[in-house]
């Protein structure tokens, strides 16, 4: 920027030196005639001890948001300031997230071998479901609630996609499931759309809450095959959810109970949720 | 910015300081803010990668190296995700914030690294580690330390995308791309964090050598008898 003549050989840095005491009354009419610059075009200033402990002062205050850190260090404050922090990336998932913008889809080639799809559970990877008679129960905001077979959720259109599964471990796997969309099995029981969440209950007592939006996202199904397999059990059988939009612990297992919410319960928010996972959980 | 009017004080005494306005505050706020960010970010970044320490799939999975917990932030998983996802916005934020100022201000032209400063990177590198001699340096950063701060913009910007990518692959599949794909982003986001481990002790080695004074500048912006003033 300005390499070129220095400030530093003007006379008033020569005239530093001089004792002042011996004329007073020049360095009383001219204190500082005008500003005077460094070779970088920083601002230079020839001042006394005392004002230079003011502009210090002043200088530090200016470091407050800084400090303001410091917050952190606080234990009681810290859990807040986190849990507000990660509230913030959900706030802004959400708003990143659009509800007919796709997630990638893969060719059959990408798809992983079944063999190499983990497994993955909680607590136990068979809650031993009782297959021939289970049902799936609908409550909450629904015209039709009830108990409904896995045939009739069958009997809708049948959508299947090679998508990427994400765990919030940070390994992923694309894989092939194949079901039904969630949000024509809402239309089929009648649920109010313009609800908040939907809140899924697992036979091994895990539990989900998923924003509406996402729900109605066309790639979230209702997943009953992997593979052009019905689910195996450890996989989730008869039923799991399964969105390419959310991370791997939202994709809830062996649904047993649906219900679509306004409100969401303190402590019921999602199993990994209630421990300090982020809730959105989006992609 | 107002001519600062320092009135004299003669019973005070008539030594007088010079001092040079060497960082703004936004430069110095920028500066720590970045600088608490950057270490919670990989405190914490290693905690997440603890999780699975792999670049590779899951089935059958290989270890790649072993973090020892005490380097990390967060406890847990989740813990230090919270950490990350707080953090992230104070990193990306007063990166911006210092980028935004230098562009504005036109101080960028001092701190860039260009071309024609390659020249001068090894004669320096070879005076601060090989007790070189000192060569003359005319502007306001020499082109070492252009090299550095502007490496580190780079690995800013490096760590944005990539994790960008890690954190929303569905949104911003489109970014992995030329990253050679979303396992690839995880690498990018690891290397950079490896850029940043691999700058601050250089960085703070070249602070301790020019001490105290030299830190100072970086608090409360004036630096004492700046040696380009003598």
């Amino acid at each position: 920027m300005s390499d070129g003549p220095q400030v530093h050989s003007d006379d008033k840095f020569e005239q530093a030196g001089a004792p002042k005491s011996t004329q007073p009354a020049s360095s009383e009419e001219a204190p500082n005639p005008e500003p005077l610059f460094g070779p970088a075009g920083e601002e230079v200033q020839r001042i006394t001890p005392r004002e230079r402990r003011r502009i210090n002062r002043r200088e530090l205050l200016k470091l407050v948001p800084v400090v303001a850190l410091g917050a952190f260090a606080i234990p009681k404050l810290r859990e807040r300031l986190l849990m507000n922090g990660q509230e913030l990336s959900d706030w802004a998932s959400g708003k990143l997230f659009g509800r007919h913008r796709l997630a990638q889809t893969f060719s059959d080639r990408d798809v992983v071998p079944f063999e190499r799809f983990p497994y993955n559970y909680y607590h136990v990877l068979d809650p031993e479901v009782d297959l021939d008679h289970w049902t799936l129960k609908v409550e909450g905001l629904v015209r039709r609630p009830g108990e409904y077979r896995l045939q009739q959720i069958r009997a809708l259109p049948k959508l299947v996609q090679n998508t990427r599964h994400v765990c919030v471990e940070g390994w992923d796997v694309i894989g092939n499931f194949g079901g039904t969309r969630a949000s024509d099995f809402l239309h089929f029981i009648g649920a109010d759309l313009t609800a908040r969440y939907l809140e899924v209950e697992c036979a091994d007592n895990y539990y989900e809450s998923i924003d509406m939006e996402t729900v109605l996202h066309p790639q979230t199904l209702l997943c009953y095959e992997m593979y052009g397999k019905p689910l195996d059990r450890g996989h989730g059988a008869p039923l799991r959810l399964q969105m390419p939009t959310k991370i791997g612990y939202k994709q809830a297992k062996y649904l047993n109970t649906m219900r679509v919410t306004n409100v969401l319960q303190g402590g019921m928010r999602g199993y990994w949720e209630d421990q300090g996972y982020s809730w959105y959980g989006g992609l | 910015m107002a001519t600062r009017v320092s009135a004299i004080d003669n019973q005070s005494t008539d030594a007088r300081i010079t001092l040079a306005y060497e960082h703004p505050w936004v430069v110095r706020v920028a500066h720590w803010l970045n600088a608490v960010a950057v270490l919670v970010l990989i405190g914490s970044g290693l905690r997440i990668f603890i999780a699975f320490p792999s670049f590779g799939p899951k089935i059958p999975q290989r270890d790649f190296f072993h973090v020892p917990r005490e380097l990390t932030l967060g406890g847990w998983l989740a813990g230090a995700l919270q950490w990350h996802f707080t953090f992230m916005w104070i990193f990306v934020a007063s990166g911006l914030m210092y980028v935004i100022y230098q562009l504005v201000t036109g101080h960028w032209r001092q701190v860039l690294f260009l071309p024609r400063d390659i020249a001068g990177v090894w004669p320096m590198a070879r005076h601060y580690f090989f007790f070189g001699k000192k060569p003359a340096v005319e502007t306001a950063y020499n082109p070492l330390q252009k090299l550095a701060y502007t490496a580190t913009i780079l690995l800013g910007v490096l760590a944005f995308l990539s994790g960008l990518v890690l954190y929303k692959p569905a949104q911003f599949w489109w970014l992995a791309w030329p990253m050679g794909g979303f396992h690839f982003a995880r690498i990018w986001h690891f290397i950079a964090m490896c850029g940043f481990v691999a700058f601050i002790p250089g960085h703070l080695i070249m602070v301790l050598l020019h001490g105290w004074n030299n830190f100072y500048s970086m608090i409360t912006g004036w630096k004492r008898d700046p040696e380009y003033l003598e």
